[in-house]
């Protein structure tokens, strides 16, 4: 399994894979785009909207949508979904659907995911402990 | 009717059979559709011309443009 790296590179290991990829945008739980292989902000903001209208409009009609895929004959549009992040893409006409979807989903668990902030819970235990040891 | 002649003729059936299989196949593969993954597994594909295609469609030739 590949090691959690950062978006850029996740997307460049995917474009080199999956030639049939065309645009790519990482779509982080706050629903803003966290990666892109798109130059121009404003395009990847576009896509990961357009990613997000097309989860919520499937989850209306088809609740607890994995992934989906809209095929035209232009090309198609990739969606997958991993907790709360998202990846989204479009393709070449006739893609490898199988092969579009491993990739997207690789890529996205391959991103760490943004750090929380550090719990506090070691020192209040070591307290507690104190605690007992004084009591005993 | 000569053996060999009734061979021909067979092949030439089965040719145009496979032919119009593949080409079926083609056309029903460059259709516009819409397929859903649920995370219970399950997938639910519908075809251009369904309401739920009609609703996501226009998002993706919007995103291809």
């Amino acid at each position: 399994m590949l090691g959690a790296m950062d978006a850029a590179q996740a997307i460049a290991d995917l474009e080199e894979i999956s030639p049939q990829v065309r645009d790519v945008v990482v779509i982080g739980a706050d629903g803003a785009p966290a990666g892109s292989n798109l130059s121009d902000e404003a395009a990847a903001g576009r896509l990961a909207d357009g990613a997000r209208r097309l989860v919520e409009t499937a989850e209306a009609f088809r609740p607890g949508v994995a992934q989906l895929e809209v095929a035209t004959l232009a090309g198609s549009v990739f969606v997958v979904r991993d907790g709360e992040r998202m990846i989204a893409a479009t393709t070449t006409p006739e893609p490898t659907v199988g092969l579009v979807f491993y990739d997207l989903k690789t890529c996205l668990r391959s991103i760490e995911p943004p750090k929380k902030a550090a719990r506090r819970r070691a020192p209040a235990k070591k307290a507690e402990e104190k605690a007992e040891d004084a009591a005993s | 009717m000569p053996p060999r002649k009734v061979v021909t003729g067979l092949l030439l059936a089965a040719g145009s059979l496979a032919g119009s299989v593949l080409v079926r196949r083609r056309a029903a593969r460059r259709q516009e559709r819409v397929d859903l993954y649920g995370d219970d597994g399950s997938m639910h594909s519908f075809a251009a011309g369904t309401p739920e295609a009609d609703r996501l469609l226009p998002i993706a030739h919007e995103l291809l443009r």
